[in-house]
């Protein structure tokens, strides 16, 4: 029989290793917001259609993740989306601030992209976003596009 | 006429024993639970047996999570590559082992390697009469056997399935970016952009924790049942293994149910 001394080496040898795989999971193979320090602002932003927006998408604002979708719901008075975007404190942005869904790539997943206005207020805690620019359904742009053309072209004439 | 009243008669007694040993599956749990704080404070009693059911486990997790890992590169490799997204192998890996797989195969693993043992330990000790030996010098069998047994196990299992999926991770990186080529950068930013740590990698753990103590309780419950004779002995060993690994898919399936639903 192994003696208590290397016995406890072992397992001691093997929770550091469970804890190193775990930290490892953790650190490099996701994005480790579980200890969310970074202290954050919540705002609404109405939108007409979301698209395929997801909770816990990333809003942008020139391409760098200043924060994240917290939550989606529908207002039923107004027949709209409301989009909760928990901010960090660090990027404070002007009450003009205009939201849009965007399209990461062609086939990427979506995210709200901000814009920020001139306006010298700044967004505080629990305000809305009031100008908002819905996400761009496929659908809608091909039949656009489509009823375009054929405006454009002139009927083939008949012979 | 006979034989069918006769198949009647054993459906239900099965039935009937079948309920019986949950019922005293569940009564030996709490009683388990309860002799817990006893055996823990004696706290070699379970260091050695986190010795038995995890270290003497780590060869058989390390490698299998190894050649889980190398082979969802190679298979993901050939199927992103069609779509021109071969970067997007990190994201699969990661999410693939540390949602489902790690869980799940270590598990597996964990009841084959560590829970037969365990059943076999008991069983065997019941069959000699070591455990009524205890019980004459007023040693509980449970707090003295089966709480460490069961301890062991729940420790070590979430560290082994922690332990199969980086290692499984490891390997899609062997494969994905020294083997076949695909970039470094990309394979492990778009992997950490995927895996939420709370998400994925806890919901993971989460699920590892349920299957260590489902395994150990089976273990334990089935060594401390057995018809105390070599050959009862061999059929708990072979129910431990075969209940463990239907209690593991079909908990699995429950746990994910709740935890992605695809939102």
């Amino acid at each position: 029989m192994m003696s208590r001394a290397t016995l406890d080496l072992w397992v001691g040898f093997f929770v550091a290793l469970g804890c190193a795989a775990l930290i490892f999971l953790a650190m490099k193979v996701g994005n480790f917001s579980g200890l969310n320090s970074v202290p954050t602002y919540v705002v609404e932003a109405p939108f007409d259609n979301i698209g395929g927006l997801k909770v816990r998408a990333p809003v942008k604002s020139a391409g760098v993740v200043v924060g994240r979708v917290a939550g989606i719901r529908f207002d039923a008075q107004r027949y709209r989306a409301v989009v909760r975007l928990e901010l960090e404190r660090q990027y404070p942005f002007p009450r003009d601030t205009i939201a849009t869904i965007l399209t990461s790539g062609l086939l990427g997943e979506q995210y709200v992209g901000l814009e920020a206005g001139g306006d010298v207020e700044m967004l505080s805690n629990g305000e809305t976003v009031a100008m908002t620019q819905s996400a761009v359904v496929l659908e809608k742009l091909i039949s656009q596009f489509m009823f375009n053309r054929a405006a454009e072209t002139p009927a083939p004439a008949s012979k | 006429m006979k034989g069918g009243l006769g198949m009647l008669r054993r459906v239900g007694a099965m039935t009937v024993d079948g309920i019986w040993r949950l019922g005293f599956a569940m009564r030996f749990f709490a009683a388990v639970l309860m002799y817990s704080g006893q055996s823990l404070r004696r706290l070699h009693l379970t260091v050695r047996e986190i010795y038995f059911s995890g270290v003497l486990s780590l060869l058989i997790i390390i490698v299998s999570g190894l050649f889980v890992g190398l082979v969802l590169g190679l298979q993901g490799y050939e199927t992103l590559q069609r779509y021109g997204s071969s970067e997007a192998l990190g994201v699969l890996v990661a999410l693939s082992l540390t949602r489902e797989l790690g869980p799940v195969v270590a598990g597996l693993l964990f009841a084959s390697r560590a829970g037969s043992a365990v059943t076999a330990e008991i069983g065997l000790m019941k069959a000699t009469e070591q455990l009524k030996a205890m019980d004459m010098m007023a040693v509980n069998p449970i707090a003295r056997v089966v709480a460490p047994r069961f301890w062991g196990g729940v420790i070590s299992m979430p560290l082994l399935a922690a332990l199969f999926s980086a290692m499984g991770v490891f390997g899609g990186w062997l494969i994905g970016v020294v083997v076949i080529g695909v970039d470094d950068g990309a394979f492990w930013s778009q992997m950490q952009a995927a895996v939420d740590f709370r998400y994925d990698v806890m919901n993971g753990v989460i699920k590892s924790v349920v299957f260590g103590i489902a395994v150990s309780l089976i273990a334990v419950f089935e060594g401390y049942d057995c018809s105390p004779t070599a050959e009862g002995v061999s059929r708990a060993i072979t129910r431990t293994v075969v209940t463990s690994a239907l209690a593991i898919l079909a908990l699995d399936f429950v746990l994910t149910s709740f935890m992605f639903r695809g939102q």
